[in-house]
């Protein structure tokens, strides 16, 4: 790691919990340009305990991009600037020395503050409670080839599958909305033959738990694919669209 | 009728109902522009008002009129609806804003556009529609459609509100158009770029005809 040679104004918002209104706290950090975003809140936090001071409380868990855990919004933007890649990945690199920084949390309804920058997403969890599942155990791998995939049809539900449930895309979204998260999850279960048979009840149950969340309703901008660290297509939610109203026409 | 209470109840189900309603009244404007595009004969509106004739007395387009009205609320109820219930969603704002690092600004100015058109077809319809519809001044054969559109577009005044009305067309078109398509679950790999380049040709060939209108009977380039 090269020597701390960036000096960073950064403003960090500060609440204490779910109830508190809130504010922007300016800090100033020194930081090496190898340094992930979070390794850089970690110098911070560090400071901020030597100086006897509360640290920013974060969510991280694996810092290599997989668990879907940090959700800082940088200068507006969820993951911050770059495309694909999520706040741990995130690098000093990609801001010049003498920047300064806003730091918000996730800002939706559905996802109340905890405290600073952590956010509960547990409405996420209650969505795929509602029927994000396959409910029939299927028992020990069988012969590869007893049923036929298409490789198109397995490649585009794995591009689905790759959705880790951040929550960028809701945070990204001018209507605070969930249709990529929720698409990805009915279109990696819709296009397998394990997920098919229950994807009408999965739908609507899914749908209807999104709606009861608070969540907002899909304008089509397409922010949240292009901040989504996965790069979750947009047609998922063409295909959400599609699987819950054939569900509602036969009755569901 | 409980088996489409979803149209009103949840989100995907409103979505629905407004790309519905907007490809309805996309097939409205196709055939509203066309018909008001015979002035660009030039032959003192006679094409035009024959055309306005006939769509002011057939009676399957007259009680179109009435699917074309309910089709119009429903997309501005709908869209105002929406558009709150969306605000609602996120009652703490951000404090840095970087919507256009991933959207386009009339994507995400959809209600705003919206508002402006329907302030404008407000004007519009009074000027032409109340007129036609409700006065017997054109019926009456006190004067044709095209006078009336000749005398309206006389001030500049309206000249303006009328291009400002089809700049707001425009944008609002350059979204919806292919919007529709997507709440409504139409995404493939080769069709939608097709959606979406038609989507912008229509647009802006349809605003710019509309738009052309006024301005061409301001300037007395119909005559």
């Amino acid at each position: 790691m090269s020597n701390s040679n960036m000096n960073l104004k950064l403003k960090v918002w500060r609440q204490q919990n779910a109830n508190d209104t809130g504010h922007f706290e300016d800090y100033r950090v020194q930081a090496s340009p190898d340094m992930s975003f979070l390794e850089m809140f970690d110098v911070l936090n560090e400071q901020l305990i030597t100086e006897g001071k509360d640290p920013v409380a974060f969510d991280h868990d694996c810092r290599e991009g997989i668990c879907g855990m940090c959700s800082m919004v940088i200068n507006g933007r969820p993951h911050g600037p770059k495309h694909g890649v999520t706040t741990c990945q995130l690098h000093m690199r990609s801001f010049s020395d003498g920047d300064t920084i806003v730091v918000e949390p996730w800002r939706s309804n559905a996802f109340p503050v905890i405290r600073d920058l952590s956010v509960n997403r547990s409405s996420f969890d209650r969505i795929i409670a509602a029927g994000g599942y396959v409910s029939v155990n299927t028992g020990n791998a069988v012969d590869a080839n007893a049923t036929l995939i298409p490789k198109e049809i397995a490649d585009e539900a794995f591009e689905a599958a790759t959705c880790i449930g951040c929550g960028a895309c809701v945070s990204a979204c001018k209507n605070a909305s969930a249709m990529l998260f929720v698409g990805a999850k009915v279109t990696q279960l819709a296009l397998l033959p394990q997920g098919r048979a229950e994807a009408s009840k999965r739908v609507v149950a899914m749908v209807n738990q999104m709606d009861a969340e608070g969540f907002g309703a899909c304008t089509n901008t397409g922010a949240c694919s292009a901040e989504c660290p996965k790069q979750i297509p947009l047609s998922v939610i063409a295909t959400l669209n599609r699987e819950y109203i054939k569900a509602k026409l036969k009755g569901y | 009728m409980k088996l489409f209470s979803f149209l009103f109840t949840s989100t995907i189900g409103r979505k629905w109902l407004m790309g519905l309603t907007g490809l309805f009244l996309i097939s409205f404007l196709l055939v509203h522009c066309s018909v008001n595009a015979c002035i660009f004969f030039n032959d003192e509106g006679e094409t035009f008002n024959m055309a306005a004739e006939f769509m002011g007395t057939n009676w399957i387009i007259r009680s179109m009129e009435f699917v074309l009205f309910g089709g119009l609320l429903l997309h501005i109820f709908q869209g105002l609806y929406l558009w709150k219930f969306n605000a609602d969603a996120r009652k703490k704002r951000y404090s840095v804003n970087a919507g256009s690092a991933n959207s386009t600004w009339y994507s995400r100015s959809m209600g705003i556009l919206g508002t402006l058109l329907l302030l404008f077809l407000v004007v519009h319809l009074k000027d032409f529609w109340l007129t036609s519809r409700f006065t017997d001044v054109i019926t009456s054969g006190e004067k044709t459609l095209f006078q009336e559109m000749k005398e309206v577009f006389a001030n500049p005044l309206p000249v303006v509100i009328y291009v400002l009305g089809c700049i707001s067309l425009c944008y609002h078109l350059l979204h919806g158009f292919q919007s529709a398509f997507q709440t409504l679950g139409i995404n493939h790999k080769s069709y939608t770029p097709i959606i979406q380049s038609t989507g912008r040709l229509f647009s802006i060939v349809v605003s710019l005809l509309f738009a052309a209108m006024p301005v061409a009977m301001h300037l007395d380039w119909i005559q």
